[in-house]
């Protein structure tokens, strides 16, 4: 059994708290929120030992274990915090407001030998795991240009008052959503490196961007087109594809379905010449406990193996996530 | 009471497509005017659908309109609803927080005093809550049948994972004393969410499951499932009989058919050949069971 704490039980935390509930190796030991309202519901009809002060709950259930999903301001000195103390670590995404507070805590959970994870579920998704699998096998060729994009109504008119409409927290579009699709195109395809153009837009919100749009190069040389806007309402929900350019095709793949386009008949097995259309049904693995997403559930299941000792750490790793902090940083700076 | 062997879902006409977003485009442009509704609702109806399974969507309201405007038409029509629409909340959530999501749905005063006094919130209030979210929910069903009252996946599987047993049985007590309904549990972990009933007392539970030949979202795996159908007592019905594609037709419903203890069987498809063709298949294949034991 792994003693689990969770830190911060609302939209996502609340959701990894059951899914760690569910889980036949996890052992929830500690939930922790500051608000008074959540912390009493969890209480009166939950089975976890519940706590306003996450330091309190440290002490007092000693987890192995902690999973942080807080607003993302408090991420890095939680996590700081947390590794000092040899406790393995997932925290939500996206990672660190700034990329320098990411170094420290890499090298910090490096040294202690510390199990550490961050919230990027997509990698745990069927389609673009395949997606990652034919690019690895050099399936369309050499790549030239790729498109990210993700549209979801979060912010569909002007009133709100979170953390989410506070540039200081970790709010905004480029933070909060486009950071999902810049850690995809990172992983499929190589890290960005440099940003030429991008601007970001205000549409209902006062203080912060509501849709990002920007032109990047990859380390590898790839150039692509980012287009990410949470005020969009003609999607039901959060909506991710990308959609990549090669010299022996074409992939275009969401998280319900991928479709590969092949020039001639050399292809991979399971794969023919033109239009090939596969669903994430058939790509998927069955979940012990399902709740909004078999990805939600693998990628904690991934993190509790992980700890146990079964699969290695290398999934949504620290690293791989403060690359993703650094585009953000750079889309900023090209700002127009 | 015993539920009709088919039920009509309600997913093809609000664009929720579980495979594909440009499928779920099409549907949100096909079904844009009530009427579009109306007319798939008809077909079902002539293909001897009776019951109405649908989520508590603002669009709903204007069918439900309809149907109280032709009680002739509608005099054996029935509709269960799904609560709650988890958008809705969701959404709200992310825009307002917590305490303003429940300010802004929770009916009438009741918070005004709290919240001013900066009081907390005292824990028993939360049962209170959750009665005057179902309540608001209902309103838009008044004078229509509601047989059984169902709580939709995302909230029986939350519940069931942070173990709030009191809740789901909360749910259940509620909507039997407040609407004489029979209370139903969309789930997608069916064998752990009717252990969890039995031990909070809910005897012979509607559970309404994804139960399909090729395991699609059945959590605990097929097997358990199917011998959880075969040794334990609740009123199950299946959904997803087609996991989303990945089974044809014939095969999907051959296999369900051949399940036992499955009350009812739920789908829903936007055209007319679509409707007939599943009744019809349902229809073959419960005659080829029935006959040969
Ligand atoms: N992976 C995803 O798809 C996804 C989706 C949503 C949010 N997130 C991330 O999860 C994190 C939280 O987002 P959310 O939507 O759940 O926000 P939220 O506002 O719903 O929840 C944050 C919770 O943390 C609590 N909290 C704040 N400070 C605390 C403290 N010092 N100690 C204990 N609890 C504290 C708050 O009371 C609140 O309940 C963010 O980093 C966000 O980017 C990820």
């Amino acid at each position: 059994m792994v003693k689990v704490g969770l830190i911060g039980a609302g939209k996502m935390g609340i959701s990894h708290l059951a899914i760690l509930g569910a889980h036949p190796d996890a052992e929830v030991v500690g939930v922790c929120d500051t608000s008074k309202m959540v912390i009493e519901a969890l209480e009166k009809y939950s089975p976890f030992p519940c706590f306003t002060d996450y330091k309190k709950m440290l002490q007092q259930s000693k987890p192995d274990a902690v999973v942080v999903a807080v607003p993302t301001k408090y991420h890095a000195s939680m996590v700081k915090e947390l590794l000092q103390m040899g406790i393995h670590v997932f925290v939500e995404k996206p990672f660190c407001l700034r990329p320098e507070e990411g170094v420290e805590l890499i090298q910090l959970a490096k040294s202690r030998n510390l199990v550490n994870q961050v919230g990027y579920h997509n990698k745990f998704v069927g389609t673009f795991e395949e997606v990652k699998r034919l690019l690895k096998a050099g399936a369309i060729g050499d790549i030239y240009h790729f498109m990210g994009q993700a549209y979801g109504p979060v912010v569909i008119k002007p009133k709100q008052d979170t953390w989410r409409s506070n540039p200081e927290e970790g709010g905004g579009c480029l933070m909060d959503y486009a950071s999902h699709v810049i850690d995809l195109i990172n992983y499929l395809l190589s890290p960005v490196q440099s940003v030429q153009s991008s601007s970001l837009k205000s549409i209902f919100s006062k203080q912060v961007d509501d849709a990002v749009y920007a032109m990047m190069s990859l380390q590898n040389g790839v150039s692509g087109i980012l287009s990410v806007n949470w005020s969009d309402e003609t999607h039901r929900k959060m909506t991710t594809s990308v959609s990549i350019n090669g010299t022996k095709g074409k992939i275009v793949s969401d998280a319900n379905e991928l479709k590969v386009y092949f020039k001639d008949a050399a292809c991979p097995a399971g794969y023919s010449r033109g239009w090939n259309v596969k669903y994430v049904t058939d790509l998927t693995a069955p979940v012990d406990y399902y709740l909004r997403g078999e990805e939600y559930s693998a990628q904690m299941d991934h993190f509790i193996k992980a700890i146990q000792g079964k699969v290695p750490n290398e999934v949504n790793s620290f690293e791989s996530a403060a690359k993703t902090d650094n585009a953000i940083a750079l889309i900023r700076k090209a700002q127009q | 009471m015993k539920m009709e062997r088919i039920l009509f879902g309600d997913n093809q006409f609000f664009a929720v497509n579980h495979i594909s977003d440009e499928k779920s485009m099409a549907q949100s442009i096909r079904f844009k005017e009530d009427a579009a509704i109306i007319k798939t609702l008809d077909h079902a109806m002539e293909a001897g659908i009776q019951t109405f399974m649908c989520t508590t969507h603002d669009r709903i309201a204007n069918i439900c309109d309809v149907i109280r405007q032709q009680p002739e038409k509608y005099k054996d029509f029935k509709i269960y609803p799904c609560m709650p629409y988890a958008h809705k909340y969701a959404n709200a959530v992310t825009e307002l927080g917590i305490m303003g999501t429940i300010k802004q749905y929770v009916p009438g005063n009741f918070f005004g005093s709290l919240f001013k006094g900066g009081v907390a919130f005292l824990s028993k209030d939360f049962l209170s809550i959750m009665e005057l979210l179902i309540d608001a929910e209902m309103k838009m069903f008044k004078g229509i049948n509601t047989p059984v009252i169902f709580l939709q996946n995302v909230v029986t599987d939350l519940l069931l994972g942070l173990g709030m047993k009191d809740i789901l049985v909360a749910f259940h007590d509620y909507v039997k004393k407040k609407y004489n309904a029979e209370a139903g549990f969309i789930t997608m972990n069916m064998p752990a969410l009717l252990n969890m009933l039995e031990e909070g007392g809910v005897k012979n539970p509607i559970i309404c499951a994804s139960i399909n030949k090729v395991g699609f979202r059945m959590s605990g795996g097929k097997e358990l499932y199917e011998e959880t159908l075969r040794t334990r007592q609740f009123r199950a019905i299946a959904m997803q009989v087609l996991a989303g594609g990945a089974v044809s037709p014939k095969e999907a419903i051959e296999y369900v058919c051949g399940l036992p203890n499955i009350e009812s069987i739920l789908f829903g498809a936007s055209s007319r050949t679509n409707i007939n063709d599943t009744v019809s298949l349902i229809h073959k294949y419960d005659q080829v069971y029935t006959t040969t034991p």
